[in-house]
């Protein structure tokens, strides 16, 4: 008795890989043919890689200004001359500032620095004055130009005061920073790892909300349904395929990571798997449920894009510090899985294998995963009856 | 000549009623325009209000506790604990319990006190190298300010050179004055062309796109009758974006209404003649999503608005003058804080026009000929 039990069971067992195993063909078959699968699930990411890697930056460099010289005292042309040797700025000589206005209001600089008439006078006399003026419609780069634009003036006041010159250079306490993990600032380091979320982002639930909605829309999954195989069987089919198109994602960015843009990989390799499959699940999961509950392709396609893409682009804490965002906006993050995975990339990546942040970023994606498999089952079986 | 007008304006009548009769649809027309506005307006900020730093003072002294009274109020810094030992820095960081580190050395008073340079270590969590870059800003303001007060207290000279630093347009650099005119033609562009492409193409999936053929209609007018609603809803979506920046974020509108309208007029000409292009070659529903994602990521990702243009290379520098979103962001961004008149704003207008006209005449030269 006993023994065919167990035999017929695992009879059971065995059809039931089968007819996953037989989805799954199905499945990746479909999916190669459908072009645009294809295009989100590689062509996407690689144009994202492309644009990313090189378009974006938020490195300051060689900022056009407009030097406005109305003194022209050694002192003054020194200064002009500190700003001329600095990497940050290509300074452009004006004589006066309507000149100097002008330039701005064609966009042809992004600020002014000016040096006023009786400026070597006023040094000896220690109340000199420069003014730096900065184009306030990008208000980050302003703020970097004017940190820079200091730098070149304290750099020019302490050459003075070690020749000898008897000017007051840096204040009594000077503040000496260092950037950990990121020594030279470099901008790929943290916008890099962010693409990586957002290519994850677009394959785990745009690309799978748009299939399933679109089999829903043609009644292709009703008619699934019909034959021998389970919800839970279809859902599996379903999944492992563009799981395997994420992981391909994954391979092209974590690999230009390394050999394109040179980011350092300082954890390891296993995590940033481990930590990438769970966010691919998560992703699939949240795909899978917006197509089943609403079973339209234009909508599905922009809710996801509001639920999912979006937020990993704005709401992650990859490009916009979490911590200065009002309370009620915070508390939305805590329910999008992007801010996890951005944590876990950016720690990774840049820091190591850092337990204390890696270990409760991790279990946050578990759990998400957990109700979303939960309620995708309950989706699934409320829809068949 | 009027006949074709009456069709037109039936037909544009009639995509309306199609568009507005779905509450569903007609939600998502409105409301994510204004919601994303909403949530972008506060999340999309480099400004930095809340720096978690932890202190490691070696000192004790009157002066290094003065110092960090200074970062205590300055209502940014909020000091999350206090170390003994400078490896506790490394925990401290790479944990993310704090994004900067002050460490102030044993002999900081005595160096004060004797006229030498007190040096203060500030270590940063450069996984986000832009935020720590801005938060070691902020932090060195505070050391600023504490030395002025110093040399005032104790009769020394100040520099002998200031920085007196002003920023035109935006006086306080806040990074969502310069976001949000920016959303009105990201999100503009990012509606108009999906809803223009999907319109055609929903029906050519459908179908019913053949039965429209067989009408009176001409290809031309079909496509004048589709396009009509879409740059109507853009226009919409633009003005409800306008007046969250203004009525809800309060950011003080400079220019004139005229010169934006007109910009962004062009603006939806084009973006509307690039839905067609798009619904010309596909198909069914997803392609033209497709489509017009794989051209909205390139457009608004190098569009200036979140990166400068001057940081790209050459190659995508060039690439931007085809991206109309380029040209857009830059017109509502000058006129809202600046109040670029519509004169100078003509070397965006123009190349806006061109792709308006070049996108319609492609769009309408393939209806002509292709679709029939």
């Amino acid at each position: 008795m006993s023994e065919d039990r167990s035999s017929s069971s695992r009879s059971q067992v065995r059809a039931k890989m089968r007819r996953v195993a037989t989805l799954i063909k199905k499945e990746t078959r479909q999916m190669m043919r459908d072009p645009a699968s294809i295009a989100i699930g590689v062509v996407l990411p690689v144009i994202l890689i492309l644009l990313f890697g090189f378009g974006l930056s938020l490195d300051v460099k060689n900022v056009p200004v407009a030097v406005v010289l109305e003194d022209t005292s050694p002192d003054a042309l020194n200064l002009l001359a500190s700003f001329q040797l600095s990497p940050y700025f290509e300074p452009q000589v004006v004589r006066s500032m309507p000149a100097a206005e002008e330039l701005v209001r064609d966009r042809a600089v992004d600020g002014i620095v000016r040096i006023p008439p009786n400026f070597a006078r006023r040094v000896a006399a220690g109340d000199a004055k420069v003014q730096i003026i900065a184009y306030g419609s990008d208000a980050n780069r302003s703020r970097i130009i004017e940190g820079y634009a200091e730098g070149a003036v304290a750099s020019w006041m302490s050459s003075e005061a070690a020749q000898g010159r008897d000017v007051t250079g840096a204040g009594p306490v000077v503040v000496q920073s260092r950037l950990w993990f990121n020594a030279a600032s470099d901008s790929h380091y943290f916008l890099v790892p962010g693409l990586i979320v957002l290519v994850m982002t677009l394959i785990g639930a745009f690309l799978t909300a748009m299939v399933v909605a679109r089999e829903w829309e043609r009644g292709t999954f009703e008619a699934l349904f019909v034959t021998p195989v389970r919800s839970g069987e279809i859902l599996l089919g379903k999944t492992i395929p563009y799981f395997g198109l994420g992981m391909i994602g994954l391979t092209l960015c974590v690999l230009s990571a390394r050999f394109l843009f040179h980011v350092p990989l300082r954890g390891s390799l296993w995590v940033l798997l481990c930590a990438s499959m769970l966010y691919v699940l998560v992703g699939l999961g949240i795909g899978l449920l917006i197509s089943s509950a609403v079973k339209n392709q234009l909508v599905a396609s922009q809710l996801t894009m509001l639920a999912t893409f979006m937020p990993a682009f704005m709401l992650s804490g990859f490009l916009f510090d979490l911590r200065s965002m009002p309370t009620a906006v915070r508390a939305i993050t805590y329910l999008l899985p992007a801010r996890y995975y951005v944590a876990l990339l950016q720690t990774v990546f840049l820091v190591g294998d850092t337990w204390r942040v890696l270990i409760p970023n991790a279990a946050a994606l578990l759990v998400m995963l957990g109700c979303i498999g939960l309620l995708s089952r309950l989706i699934m079986h409320k829809r068949l009856a | 000549m009027l006949a074709a007008l009456l069709r037109i304006a039936a037909l544009a009548r009639k995509e309306l009623l199609a568009l507005l009769k779905d509450r569903r649809a007609r939600n998502s027309l409105l409301l994510p325009p204004i919601l994303q506005t909403l949530i972008f307006g506060y999340a999309a900020t480099y400004d930095l209000n809340h720096v978690p730093y932890a202190v490691l003072n070696q000192d004790g002294g009157a002066a290094s506790r003065e110092l960090i009274a200074g970062f205590d109020g300055s209502g940014i810094f909020d000091r999350v604990g206090n170390l003994d030992r400078p490896a506790q820095i490394r925990s401290f960081i790479d944990d993310r319990r704090a994004l900067i580190a002050i460490q102030i050395g044993s002999d900081f008073g005595r160096k004060l006190d004797s006229g030498q340079p007190a040096n203060v270590q500030m270590i940063a969590d450069g996984r986000d190298s832009n935020t720590a870059a801005t938060a070691l800003g902020y932090a060195s303001a505070v050391v600023d300010a504490f030395n002025t007060t110093w040399r005032d207290s104790h009769g020394l000279p100040g520099p002998a050179v200031t920085v007196d630093e002003r920023s035109w347009f935006n006086p306080n650099l806040e990074t969502r004055w310069t976001m949000i005119p920016g959303m009105i033609g990201t999100l503009t562009l990012l509606q108009t062309l999906l809803l223009t492409a999907m319109s055609v193409a929903r029906e050519r999936e459908e179908g019913t796109f053949d039965q429209l053929l067989v009408t009176p209609f001409r290809p031309l007018e079909i496509m004048a009758g589709k396009a009509a609603p879409c740059i109507l809803i853009g226009l919409i979506q633009a003005t409800g974006v306008l007046l969250v920046a203004q009525l809800w974020f309060h950011i003080p509108f400079a220019g004139s209404f005229f010169t934006l309208y007109a910009g962004m007029g062009c603006f939806v000409l084009a973006s509307v003649g690039l839905g067609l292009l798009v619904s010309a070659f596909s198909y069914t529903m997803q392609q033209a999503m497709l489509y017009s994602f794989l051209m909205i990521m390139p457009f608004s990702m190098l569009s200036g608005l979140t990166t400068p243009i001057g940081n790209m290379p050459p190659a995508l520098r060039y690439f931007t003058y085809l991206n109309p979103l380029r040209y857009a962001v830059d017109i509502a961004q000058r006129v809202y804080l600046e109040g670029t008149g519509f004169i100078q704003l003509m070397p965006d207008i123009w190349p806006l026009a061109i792709m308006a006209l070049v996108t319609l005449g492609a769009a309408s030269w393939i209806f002509h000929n292709r679709l029939q």
